[in-house]
């Protein structure tokens, strides 16, 4: 046993070596993990940004931590996607009948999602930033942005995992991340909540994505946080820890 | 002579399914061992419990000494598995597989290695081509090589030559002659009858659940000898033909 929990790093940066070139080799991962929240950014600034009252001067200011989300969200996906695709080819079953740590092979595709969500991040805010997007925030404030979505891509990944390990088809690995997907509409990520029915707003202000946006947009906007970035962390661990489990299960499953 | 493997009273339900209602056999060292069943006879699930992916209900098994259950970590130092499906990473490069196994299996060197079982296994002109470009020979041969990375002493492979064309199956042959040859165990299921004919020391066949026969291919022919010698005329077999035609056209 020791020899194998020696090696765990050396075997986790193999994993992630081997994911990441993945990644880097399929272009059309890049392009919808990253080109899709960009068109839904220039939509949403360009198309219908002049009719919506947002209560801000600067809308990509606004929309920007939605528009984070929305990309995370559909990153993850590929996650999943790749964790099927192991475990259906031998792939899977070569590495574990092999004398190496087994909470590598996830912990490196955890490692790979949190890395190639982190890159789609920089390129959306780059983009913003063309678009007009501006932040005072300090170093600090960034950090703690920098650890919220890290927070939100792990429980989501472990989600993806879920989805992943258990899937009987490719079309199921990644049918689950269409829900999350599609969570930041009824959130404040696009809106101000005020303006929606009642069955609506009460959805919308208790959902995950909306106290992760509004305290995202809080740190971004020099803003007091208030108590939404506790509620966000609570539902990011929460959720980690839930999914993290399940994750666990389904993968003892597998073996 | 020393076992290599020893299986006791395997025992393997899936739900309702009881696919192995106890299972027996040993498997010398240095041996090739070949497990004939036809499909869904449990060939599958008799490797996976060997290789410590699945966990058996009852019965014991030991590869090289160790409890598949008890010393899991032992076994998977002593083995290598060449599943059903080539287990071959196809968005990675055929040196990039072998480089990633030889991490994995902390050696030294990794892409000295590499590049000797490339020649090794005749893929060096491909060995920066994507394997998912690559035939189904050639995607075989690449799982041969990742498997004999570590030089593991007893090397599984489950069902080797499915889905191959007679040239393909002819090579793994090969390949798995030469490393019994070098004193490698051999364990390999099939549904090919010819396929364990021309390899194996032993047969065993599993049927229902469980070990109906096995023993050598002298002491199986034993069970049924022949009722009446009669003469025919030889004809070549199909495959005999193929491989003729095939090897002209090479040497042209």
């Amino acid at each position: 046993m020791e020899a194998t929990k020696n090696h765990f790093f050396n075997d986790m940066g193999v994993m992630l070596g081997r994911s990441m070139r993945h990644i880097f080799r399929s272009m059309d991962t890049i392009i919808t993990v990253t080109i899709t929240p960009i068109a839904m950014m220039l939509l949403f600034v360009y198309v219908l940004g002049g009719a919506i009252q947002a209560g801000t001067d600067n809308y990509v200011n606004y929309l920007l931590p939605g528009i984070l989300l929305m990309a995370i969200a559909s990153g993850i996906a590929y996650t999943a996607y790749r964790l099927f695709m192991d475990v259906q080819g031998g792939i899977f079953g070569r590495f574990q009948s092999m004398p190496i740590a087994h909470s590598a092979i996830l912990w490196g595709h955890v490692l790979t999602s949190l890395v190639s969500n982190a890159i789609s991040v920089v390129v959306i805010i780059l983009v913003a930033l063309i678009m007009g997007f501006r932040s005072s925030a300090g170093i600090m404030s960034w950090l703690v942005v920098a650890g919220i979505l890290a927070m939100f891509t792990l429980a989501l990944t472990w989600v993806a995992a879920i989805a992943g390990l258990s899937a009987k088809s490719i079309d199921g690995a990644s049918a689950f991340s269409y829900p999350i997907i599609f969570l930041p509409f009824i959130s404040s990520a696009f809106v101000p909540t005020a303006s929606m029915p009642f069955v609506v707003r009460v959805f919308a202000e208790n959902q995950p994505v909306t106290s992760i946006v509004e305290a995202i947009r809080a740190l971004l906007s020099c803003q007091p946080v208030g108590n939404n970035i506790w509620v966000a962390l609570v539902w990011c661990l929460v959720i980690m820890i839930v999914a993290y489990l399940f994750a666990i299960k389904a993968y003892k499953r597998r073996v | 002579m020393e076992k290599a493997i020893k299986v006791k009273g395997l025992q393997k339900s899936y739900k309702k399914l009881h696919v192995l209602k106890g299972v027996d056999f040993e498997v010398e060292k240095g041996s090739i061992f070949a497990l004939l069943g036809s499909n869904g006879a449990g060939k599958t699930t008799v490797v996976k419990i060997l290789t410590t992916l699945l966990k058996q209900d009852s019965g014991t098994a030991t590869v090289n000494g160790f409890d598949v259950v008890l010393k899991p970590v032992n076994v998977r130092q002593s083995i290598s598995l060449t599943g059903q499906f080539a287990a071959v990473d196809g968005v990675l490069t055929g040196r990039e597989n072998l480089i990633m196994i030889a991490r994995l299996r902390h050696l030294k060197n990794p892409s000295q290695l590499a590049d000797d079982l490339l020649k090794r296994f005749n893929l060096t002109d491909a060995a920066d081509r994507r394997v998912a470009t690559y035939s189904g020979g050639m995607s075989r041969r690449l799982d041969l090589a990742m498997s004999l990375i570590g030089k593991p002493q007893i090397i599984f492979l489950d069902e080797p030559t499915t889905g191959l064309d007679p040239e393909g199956r002819i090579e793994v042959w090969k390949f798995v002659k030469e490393l019994a040859d070098g004193g490698t165990t051999v364990f390999l299921t099939t549904q090919y009858l010819d396929e364990a004919e021309q390899l194996a020391d032993q047969i065993a066949i599993l049927h229902e659940g469980r070990i109906i026969v096995s023993g050598t291919l002298a002491e199986l022919k034993k069970l049924f000898p022949p009722v009446k010698v009669e003469y025919i005329e030889k004809q070549p077999r199909l495959e005999e033909i193929f491989l003729a035609i095939i090897g002209k056209r090479e040497e042209k």
